[in-house]
Formats: structure tokens, C-alpha cells, sequence
């Protein structure tokens, strides 16, 4: 029997109504932090629970926290990132629409924690009716007085403001959102200084997923050592949202705790690959995480046992493809959405992603030579690790890593495809 | 070009949720298109005053995000996503259907202003693969019958 965390606010009908939620301990744990707890007692709560950052670092949320300067000398900033661009993922979407409360509730604790008195949403500008959602339940915890000045009598002031986003995937990298925030064209900053020192507004400040501050109501809640021991890999955090997509009977939102295998989320959960068919491949954590081969399914979906295999949890976003996938195609998808959506800041990520996607285009229309694959190869090592943001990297990892598995089926569809003039020539 | 009292009042209210007034620019922009369809040269020199900062800063940050409008765009505008979920639930025909019932290539708009066609990179909504957006709204998951209907019924 799994737990269902968050998936219970999720299937609730109306929990996006203020008073649904409180009938379902809705606020109760933000008032009992309040009252019972000192802002660092939550923050070594969070650290203890190893609630992980499910934007796609995992990062510990506490110890992130615990980077925040006590000195009071600037105001502190909370910013959750709602931008959920990564393709394959889609769960912070849900949350906001079926049960943005808890969202709220989280970043009341969160804000608490690191002692900020002002928090800012980032959604996704395409995310108009999820945005309506939202700042309904703004204005809902306002009229309430669980936002504004004295929240719940405490003492403790707090606003929200949510911030719609333009369109541009580089704004959900931390930096970028925090330009984009302040009015900017979203080009990430160089690190260090972190956002924890230097954040919004030159301020110090946290970034935290949807997600990782839905899980706070809960952690407090249950405990840290309740959560932590919800999967065997205690140093994961307990469960979390996948989000599987692609050729699955069922796909969805999936919560499970992070030791759940790939094999077990897509076949007992997601009900297996469509039409009876076989699985090829799958990208385990949102489009620039590694692609694994059917043999590599038995790997469990923690932060931790995913790097190990060579790939990543990421955003949880899990994309399953089945045995007639066409490699070349998929991998022509994926290039073509880095390259789109670099923000042409840093020179190896911004021509590099446009070679890649150009020359794997050509070959997806059977115009491919045999060499491309190594050039894509050449082109992909010097775009990791040379960039500002991680941006380049994503770029570079699907390319790498479908050819590395799957270099048959690129070579089998460069041969096959052949033009009649390139055989001449 | 005058900006109409009741879009100045809604400038303000944004600039109000803000520590410092060139944070709301997103928010300035998107009341503005909201307002007059798109943001023209106009706009963009009007929006510049308001905010102290130059015209070229305003261009440069309408043309970096996708969701900004140089032009007019039609009265349905529709964003089919292309990415790898939608890709593999075979969005690509379903795009070509599309064309041709509405007879707008990618990124043009219908000449009577009804549609505008784009598509679009993963709109967030990969469990309903393929999909679409139309304006606010999201439909999927598509196929050939279910698409038909709706643009149908536009
Ligand atoms: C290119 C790029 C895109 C990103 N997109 C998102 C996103 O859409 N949502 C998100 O929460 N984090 C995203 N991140 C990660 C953020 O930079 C940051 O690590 C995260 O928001 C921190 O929150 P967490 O610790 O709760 O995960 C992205 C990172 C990169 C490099
Ligand atoms: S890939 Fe189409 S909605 Fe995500």
C-alpha cells in the first residue's frame, strides 16, 4: 500500500476551494509551526526529513535553507518556480490547479523558516487557467487573513504575489527566473554568488520547485523520520510525483516513493506499454535526462541510484517509448527544443544546439552520412560543461547518450535512407 | 500614442505588488497585449516612458519571450505542441490536418483573423499527448475525429 501525500489533495474534489482544504488539515500544520516551532527547528525538520528539491537538482531543501544569511541585513526573499517547462513533466501544473492551498501552506512554512516576509510565484506564462486558480487562492488566503500582515494571529507577516512568466524554458533555471522576475530577458547569472546571497533584487534568496514546498504541510506534519522512511533509500527523501507520458496504457501522475524501480512504475503503475508491444527506451527524468535502454529498467528512481546508472530523476517526468520508436526521430525532437530554447547567451550552447538539431534533422529526412554521428558526438563534448547554466549540458546529454545505446538504429536509418545522388557522389 | 486611463490604472496596480518598479514589466507587457491585441512600436515606446527605461530594453525583452506579439494574431490562436510526448503519440499528422482545414501555414494568420496556427515546445501537458492549446484552454488527447470537432466548433 503507497502513501498518497500530495495525490490525496490532488483527488479531492474542490481542493482548490479554501475551505475544502482546511477540512482536510488544511492550514492546520502552518499554524502549529507557528506556534510551536522556531524558524530553525524547521529548517533542521526539512534537513532531517531529506526532503530533496524536485525542480531536477535534488538538492537537500533544508540545507539549501540553512545557506540563507542570518545577519538580517537584507530582506530574505522566497520564490517558488512554477515554470515546469521540462517536457515530460507536468505535475507542479496539477497541483497549482487542484489544490494551489497546499502550495501555499507550504511556501507560508518554507518563508517562515528562512525568515522572508515577501514570496513570489513564477507560473509558466502558458499556464493561464492554472494561473486563474492560483491567484484565486491568493486572494482567498488574504481574505482570510492567512496572508498579509499577523498571519493566524502570529505575529508573523507574509505576502504572496504570483508573477506570470512570457514563454522561454531557461526562465525555470534559478537565475534566469530571478532576470526574468526583475523584468529582464531571462539570461542566466554566473554562480557564484548563489541566489542565496545574492538573489532577487540583489537579496538573499530561495528558489524552491512547486512541488518540494507542496511536500513542507506534509513533512511537518508526519515527521522527518516518517517521510524519510517511506522509501528504503532514506537519503532520497520519501515519495514524489512521476509523471509518465509517452507509450503507456495509463499514462499520469504517479506518487511512490523514490525506491520504486523504473520496471515497477512503468508496468504495475502506468500500465504497461500500449497495444501489448514492446519497450525500447525511456527517458527517465524530463528531456535532458539520459536515455536508458529497456535492459536498464530495474534501476530504482531515487536521485542517487539514477546518477549511478548514468542518468538522472530530474523533474520526474518519465517518457516511455516502445519497440517502434523511431531513435532518430526522437532524438531530432529533442534537439530541436534545446535548440529553440536556448537563450543564446553562451556560444557553445547556442550554435552548438543549432548544429546538432540541423544535422540530425538531415539525417532524420535521409540525408544523414555516417560521420554526422560522430560529429554529434564531437559537438555534444564541447557543449557540456562549457556554458553558464545547465542548459548546454541538457543539450548535450540526450544526443550522447541515444547514440552511445542506440547507434545501430541510427546507422541501420542512415543506410536505409540513403538518397540515390549521396551512393554517387 | 495615449494610453487609455483604465490600462494606466491596471500598470499601477502592478507596479504596486512589486519592491522595485522594473519588476513589473512582464505584468506591464502582458496588460498591454492583453489590451490592444499586440505590442506595437507604439506600445513598446509607450510602456518604455512609463517604466523609465528605454524603448530598445522593452524590444529587447518582447522579442525574447515567446508569448508576446509583434502583430496581430487571429481570434483563435492555436498552439499545437511538437515535443517528444506529443511526438510520440503521433502529433505530426494531426498537425498536418490542421493545416489544411484551417489553409494557414505555421506561424500565419487566417486572413479573415479567425486562427492563428504556431506550434509550440511542450505545453506542460504530456498525459493528454497530443495536444493542443486554443487561446487559454487546453484539449487532448487528440485524434483525427476529436480535432475536427473542435476546430469545428470554433
Ligand atoms: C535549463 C533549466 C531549466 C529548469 N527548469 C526548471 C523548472 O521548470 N522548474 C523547476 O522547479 N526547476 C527548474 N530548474 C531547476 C532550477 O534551477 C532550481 O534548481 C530549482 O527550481 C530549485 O528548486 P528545488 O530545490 O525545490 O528543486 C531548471 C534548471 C535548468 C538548468
Ligand atoms: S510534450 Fe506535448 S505537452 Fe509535453
Amino acid at each position: 500500500m503507497t502513501e498518497k501525500l500530495i495525490t490525496k489533495y490532488l483527488e479531492l474534489t474542490d481542493a482548490n476551494k479554501i475551505d475544502v482544504f482546511e477540512s482536510k488539515d488544511g492550514y492546520s500544520r502552518i499554524q502549529k509551526v507557528l506556534k510551536e516551532l522556531k524558524p530553525e527547528e524547521v529548517v533542521d525538520e526539512v534537513k532531517k526529513s531529506n526532503l530533496r528539491g524536485l525542480g531536477g537538482a535534488g538538492f537537500s531543501t533544508g540545507m539549501k535553507w540553512s545557506f540563507i544569511p542570518k545577519d538580517g541585513k537584507k530582506p530574505v526573499y522566497l520564490v517558488c518556480n512554477c515554470d515546469e517547462a521540462e517536457p515530460g513533466t507536468f505535475k507542479d501544473r496539477h497541483i497549482v490547479t487542484s489544490t494551489p492551498h497546499l502550495l501555499l501552506e507550504g511556501m507560508m512554512i518554507a518563508a517562515f523558516a528562512v525568515n522572508a516576509h515577501k514570496a513570489y510565484i513564477f507560473i509558466r506564462g502558458e499556464y493561464e487557467r492554472p494561473y486563474e486558480r492560483l491567484a484565486k487562492a491568493v486572494e482567498e488566503a488574504y481574505a482570510k487573513g492567512y496572508l498579509g500582515k499577523n498571519i493566524f494571529g502570529s505575529g508573523y507577516d507574509l505576502d504572496i504575489v504570483v508573477h506570470q512568466g512570457a514563454g522561454a524554458y531557461i526562465c525555470g533555471e534559478e537565475s534566469a527566473l530571478l532576470e526574468a522576475l526583475e523584468g529582464k530577458k531571462g539570461w542566466p547569472r554566473l554562480k557564484p554568488p548563489f541566489p542565496a546571497v545574492v538573489g532577487l533584487f540583489g537579496c538573499p534568496t530561495v528558489i524552491n520547485n512547486v512541488e518540494t514546498l507542496s511536500y513542507l504541510p506534509l513533512v511537518m506534519q508526519g515527521g522527518a523520520d516518517w517521510f524519510s522512511k517511506l522509501a528504503g533509500e532514506e537519503k532520497s527523501g520519501g515519495t514524489r510525483l512521476f509523471c509518465v507520458s509517452g507509450h503507456v496504457n495509463k499514462p499520469g501522475i504517479y506518487e511512490l516513493p523514490v525506491d520504486t524501480t523504473l520496471r515497477s512504475l512503468i508496468y504495475d503503475h502506468a500500465g504497461g506499454i500500449r497495444g501489448g508491444k514492446q519497450l525500447k527506451a525511456v527517458v527517465p527524468g524530463g528531456i535532458s535526462a539520459p536515455i536508458l535502454s529497456a535492459e536498464e529498467i530495474d534501476v530504482k528512481m531515487d536521485f542517487d541510484s539514477l546518477r549511478a546508472a548514468g542518468t538522472m530523476a530530474g523533474s520526474g517526468g518519465v517518457m516511455v517509448m516502445d519497440e517502434d520508436t523511431n531513435m532518430v526521430e526522437a532524438l531530432m525532437v529533442a534537439s530541436r527544443f534545446f535548440a529553440h530554447e536556448s537563450c543564446g547567451q553562451c556560444s557553445p550552447c547556442r550554435e552548438g544546439s543549432a548544429w546538432l538539431y540541423k544535422i540530425v534533422k538531415r539525417i532524420n529526412e535521409g540525408e544523414g552520412r555516417v560521420e554526422d554521428l560522430d560529429s554529434m558526438l564531437s559537438i555534444a563534448g564541447n557543449i557540456s560543461g562549457t556554458t553558464i547554466c545547465a542548459l548546454g549540458d541538457a543539450a548535450a546529454m540526450p544526443v550522447t547518450s541515444y547514440i552511445k545505446k542506440f547507434r545501430s538504429d541510427f546507422e541501420d536509418y542512415i543506410s536505409d535512407c540513403h538518397l540515390p545522388v549521396e551512393t554517387q557522389s | 500614442m495615449e494610453i487609455p486611463e483604465e490600462l494606466k490604472k491596471k500598470w499601477d496596480e502592478a507596479v504596486a505588488r512589486y519592491e522595485e518598479k522594473r519588476a513589473a514589466l512582464l505584468p506591464v507587457l502582458r496588460l498591454s497585449q492583453d489590451h490592444f491585441g499586440y505590442i506595437s512600436a507604439e506600445v513598446e515606446e509607450a510602456v518604455a516612458h512609463y517604466m523609465g527605461t528605454t524603448p530598445v530594453h522593452i524590444r529587447e525583452v518582447v522579442t525574447f519571450y515567446e508569448l508576446f506579439h509583434t502583430k496581430p494574431v487571429g481570434k483563435n490562436n492555436i498552439q499545437f505542441c511538437h515535443t517528444l510526448a506529443c511526438n510520440l503519440n503521433g502529433c505530426e499528422p494531426l498537425i498536418k490536418q490542421l493545416k489544411e482545414k484551417i489553409g494557414i501555414k505555421e506561424g500565419e494568420t487566417s486572413s479573415d483573423g479567425k486562427y492563428s496556427f504556431s506550434r509550440a515546445e511542450c505545453l506542460g501537458a504530456c498525459e493528454m499527448a497530443p495536444m493542443m492549446k486554443i487561446n487559454k484552454d487546453i484539449y487532448g488527447p487528440l485524434d483525427k475525429d476529436k480535432l475536427n470537432e473542435i476546430i469545428e466548433n470554433l
